[in-house]
C-alpha cells in the first residue's frame, strides 16, 4: 500500500544550504528551460500558446521540493520549476509543448496541459479553480483507501480565488478536513486585471478564516521564505492539520503569455521589492553565504543547458501527431463509441 | 412489487455490496436517504461509503474525477438534474476529457433526477440528456423501465467512462415491476417496446409510456405502431432505428426536452441522412414547448408531450402520402 516515508527535515543546517542549492538548481533549470521554449516560439516550432513562470520560481519549486513520491500534485500554467522538482521530465514539457506524439498528451493537448494522473501529477483543464476538488477528490480515495500520510497540493493565481470551484472546493476539503494544500500565487494581475478589480478582502489569505482553514502568508521572492512555510503548510497537513491555504506576494516577470508584453504592469510594482526576480535573489544568497561559488553556479547554469538542449533535439526528431493513424476514439469502452455518423 | 426509484436503490446497494471502490456523494444521500429516497438506509448499511456533500455541484464531479483516477467509482447524486448545471464544467470539461487528453479512464456515474413532474416548475423539471450527449467522452443513459433502471444503473457503474444518468422523476412511483431482472440487454442497444408496421415512433424515458398509450389508442382505429426505447441516447442505437424505418417507412421522433436541437433532431438527422430511401412520408419530430417548464398542472400537462398529441402527429403523420386512415 502507498505510503510517503518520513524523511529527516531539510530546512535545518547543515542540510538546509544543500536544499537551498537544490532548489535553485531547479529553477534555474525552469528558467532556462523556459527560455528555450520561448524562443522555439518565436521561432515557429510551437504552435499556440506558452506561458513562463519567470518571477514565481521560488514558489513553485517550494511547493514541488515540499512534497514527496506519492503526493499528488496539480501543477497550474507557471509552475514549471515545481513540475521538475516533483518529478516531471524534461521531455514532459518540451514533447508537449512540440506536440510529440511520444508525450504524454500525444499532441491531444498542449503547453501546460500535461500531467500524468496516476503518478500523482495531474493535467490541468484551462478552466480556473477547477482541480482544488479534483486533488480533494484523490485526497478523499486515499481515505476510502486506507492510505495515510500523503497530500495533495494545487496551485492557482490571484484570478482563481474568484471562481465558484475554488469556493466550492476548499470548503469541501474543509469539511472533509483533507491534506490539501492551496498555494496561491497573488502576482498583481490575472492577465491584465489587477487585484482592485479582482477582489475587495484586505488580503487573499483572510479567506482562510471564512473556510475554517489555516492560512499562510508569504512573501514568493525569497527562496528561503518559499521553502520554510510551503514545508510547514505541507508538514500541517500531513500531520491532520486539514487545509491549508497559503498566498505568496509576487509579481509575474512576464506576460501573461509570450504573446503578451505586459504593458498594463504598474511601474511602481516593478520596482518595488515585488518586482524582485526570486532567481537573481537566490543567487545572491547563495554566493553571500558562501554556499556556492561563481564556478558552481557556472557549472549549474551549463548542465542545465545541456539538458534542454539534449530534450529539444530529441523532441524536434520525433514525429508529429498524423490524423490518419489518430484513433479518434473519445471513450475509454470503445464499444460504446459512436461511429462516425455525422462527421 | 418493485418501483422504478427502488430498483436504482437496490443497483446502488448492490454495487456497494459488489465492488469496494464504489461511493455515493451527493447532497442529503447521507442517514437522510436522499430528496427522493434513492440511498434510503445505504449510509447505515454502508458505513463511511455514503456521504452528504455541501451544495457544490463542480465539487462533487471534481472530487469525483480525482476519486476515480485513484482508482474509485463514485456515484455523484445531483439532488435534480437542472442542478446539475452547476457542474456542467467539471462533467464536459474535465470528466469527459480525461481519458481521451491522459489515458487514464474516468468512470464516474452522475445520476440526474430528470424530468417533469406537475407543480415543479422551470428549475426541478428539466430534460438535460441532449447537453451531455453532444459531448464527446460521455456517455448517457435514460431508462424507460424499472429493469433498465436497475441494470443500467449497474452498467454504468462498472463502464469505465463517465455516464450521465438520466433517471426520470415521473416514473419513481408510478412504475412497477413484479421484480427486478436477472438479465439485461447490453448498454447501447435499443429496444422495440412494441413491435408494428405502419409507422416507427423512436423515444426514450418517461415518453416511451406516453408512446406506447398512443399506439395502444391507435390499434383501436387499425394502425399498429413500432415504438423503440432507445435506452442509451449516447451511443444512439442507429441500427436499430433504421431498420425499424425500414418495416415502417414512417418515422415520429418523440422527447421531453426543448425543441431545439436535440435527441428528437438526431435521430431524425441520421434517418434522413442514412436512410433517406426507407421514408415514405416526411420524418416528423414532437417535444416540449420553446419555453421554460411552467410550474401550473394546467400548463406543464400541455408543455410536455402526451398521449393524445403523440397520437395528433402520428395521425397528422399517417395521412400525409396516401396512408389512409383504417
Amino acid at each position: 500500500m502507498l505510503q510517503a516515508t518520513a524523511a529527516p527535515s531539510p530546512l535545518t543546517n547543515p542540510a538546509f544550504s544543500q536544499t537551498y542549492f537544490a532548489a535553485y538548481r531547479w529553477m534555474l533549470l525552469a528558467r532556462l528551460l523556459e527560455e528555450k521554449i520561448a524562443s522555439l516560439y518565436r521561432g515557429g516550432k510551437i504552435t499556440g500558446g506558452v506561458f513562463l513562470g519567470r518571477g514565481q520560481e521560488a514558489l513553485s519549486v517550494a511547493v514541488g521540493l515540499a512534497l514527496r513520491a506519492g503526493d499528488v500534485f496539480a501543477p497550474l500554467i507557471r509552475d514549471q520549476a515545481g513540475r521538475l522538482a516533483f518529478g516531471e521530465s524534461l521531455l514532459d514539457c518540451t514533447r508537449t509543448y512540440m506536440g510529440s506524439r511520444l508525450g504524454p498528451m500525444r499532441g491531444r493537448d498542449g503547453n501546460v496541459h500535461r500531467g500524468r494522473p496516476r503518478e500523482g501529477m495531474f493535467a490541468m483543464i484551462s478552466h480556473l479553480g477547477a482541480m482544488i476538488p479534483a486533488v480533494a477528490g484523490a485526497l478523499l480515495a486515499r481515505r476510502f483507501r486506507g492510505i495515510t500520510g500523503t497530500v495533495g497540493a494545487t496551485c492557482l493565481g490571484d484570478g482563481a480565488t474568484s471562481t465558484g470551484a475554488f469556493h466550492e472546493g476548499l470548503n469541501m476539503a474543509a469539511v472533509e478536513k483533507l491534506p490539501l494544500v492551496l498555494v496561491v500565487a497573488n502576482n498583481q494581475y490575472a492577465y491584465s486585471t489587477p487585484n482592485a478589480r479582482q477582489f475587495a478582502c484586505a488580503d487573499l489569505v483572510d479567506k482562510a478564516a471564512g473556510y475554517g482553514v489555516t492560512g499562510h502568508r508569504l512573501d514568493a521572492t525569497d527562496l528561503e521564505t518559499c521553502l520554510r512555510v510551503l514545508h510547514k503548510a505541507v508538514a500541517d497537513a500531513r500531520d491532520g492539520g486539514g487545509p491549508q491555504l497559503v498566498v505568496a506576494s509576487l509579481l509575474r516577470l512576464a506576460g501573461h503569455g509570450e504573446h503578451d508584453d505586459s504593458h498594463y504592469i504598474d511601474e511602481r510594482l516593478r520596482e518595488s521589492r515585488l518586482g524582485l526576480d526570486c532567481l537573481k535573489v537566490a543567487e545572491q544568497r547563495l554566493l553571500a553565504e558562501g554556499w556556492a561559488d561563481a564556478a558552481a553556479l557556472r557549472g549549474v547554469e551549463i548542465n542545465a543547458q545541456r539538458q534542454i538542449d539534449e530534450a529539444v533535439a530529441t523532441t524536434l526528431r520525433e514525429a508529429a501527431p498524423d490524423p490518419n493513424e489518430e484513433d479518434w476514439c473519445a471513450l475509454a469502452t470503445r464499444h460504446l463509441s459512436e461511429a462516425s455518423h455525422a462527421e | 412489487m418493485i418501483t422504478y426509484l427502488e430498483a436504482i436503490r437496490e443497483a446502488q446497494a448492490r454495487a456497494l455490496a459488489d465492488d469496494p471502490r464504489v461511493y455515493i456523494y451527493g447532497q442529503d444521500v447521507g442517514s437522510f436517504g436522499g430528496a427522493f429516497k434513492a440511498t434510503k438506509n445505504l449510509a447505515q448499511e454502508f458505513p463511511g461509503r455514503v456521504l452528504d456533500a455541501p451544495i457544490s455541484e463542480d465539487a462533487m464531479v471534481g472530487s469525483a474525477i480525482g476519486a476515480a483516477i485513484e482508482g474509485m467509482r463514485p456515484i455523484i447524486e445531483m439532488q435534480f438534474a437542472d442542478f446539475s448545471t452547476v457542474g456542467f464544467n467539471q462533467i464536459v470539461n474535465h470528466a469527459a476529457t480525461l481519458h481521451w487528453r491522459t489515458n487514464v479512464p474516468c468512470p464516474i456515474t452522475i445520476r440526474l433526477p430528470s424530468g417533469g413532474t406537475a407543480g415543479a416548475g422551470p428549475f426541478h423539471s428539466q430534460s438535460m440528456e441532449a447537453l451531455y450527449a453532444h459531448y464527446p467522452g460521455l456517455i448517457v443513459m435514460t431508462p424507460a423501465t424499472v429493469e433498465d433502471a436497475y441494470s443500467m444503473l449497474l452498467d454504468a457503474v462498472a463502464i469505465d467512462d463517465p455516464v450521465i444518468f438520466c433517471e426520470h422523476k415521473y416514473l419513481y412511483y408510478h412504475l412497477k415491476a413484479e421484480a427486478l431482472p436477472t438479465e439485461a440487454m447490453p448498454t447501447g442497444k435499443a429496444r422495440i417496446a412494441r413491435a408494428g408496421r405502419d409507422a416507427t415512433i423512436v423515444t426514450y424515458s418517461a415518453m416511451l409510456h406516453e408512446s406506447l398509450a398512443c399506439a395502444e389508442e391507435l390499434a383501436l382505429e387499425g394502425w399498429e405502431i413500432e415504438v423503440i426505447d432507445l435506452r442509451t441516447i449516447k451511443p444512439l442505437d442507429t441500427d436499430t432505428v433504421l431498420a425499424s424505418v425500414a418495416r415502417t417507412g414512417r418515422l415520429l421522433a418523440v422527447g421531453e426536452a426543448f425543441p431545439w436541437g436535440g435527441v428528437t433532431a438526431e435521430v431524425v438527422a441520421r434517418v434522413a441522412t442514412e436512410g433517406f430511401g426507407l421514408l415514405d412520408a416526411p420524418p416528423m419530430r414532437l417535444n416540449a414547448k420553446d419555453t421554460p417548464v411552467p410550474y401550473h398542472p394546467n400548463l406543464w400537462g400541455t408543455h410536455r408531450p402526451t398521449a393524445k398529441t403523440i397520437s395528433a402527429r402520428m395521425r397528422d403523420l399517417l395521412r400525409l402520402l396516401g396512408k389512409d386512415e383504417g
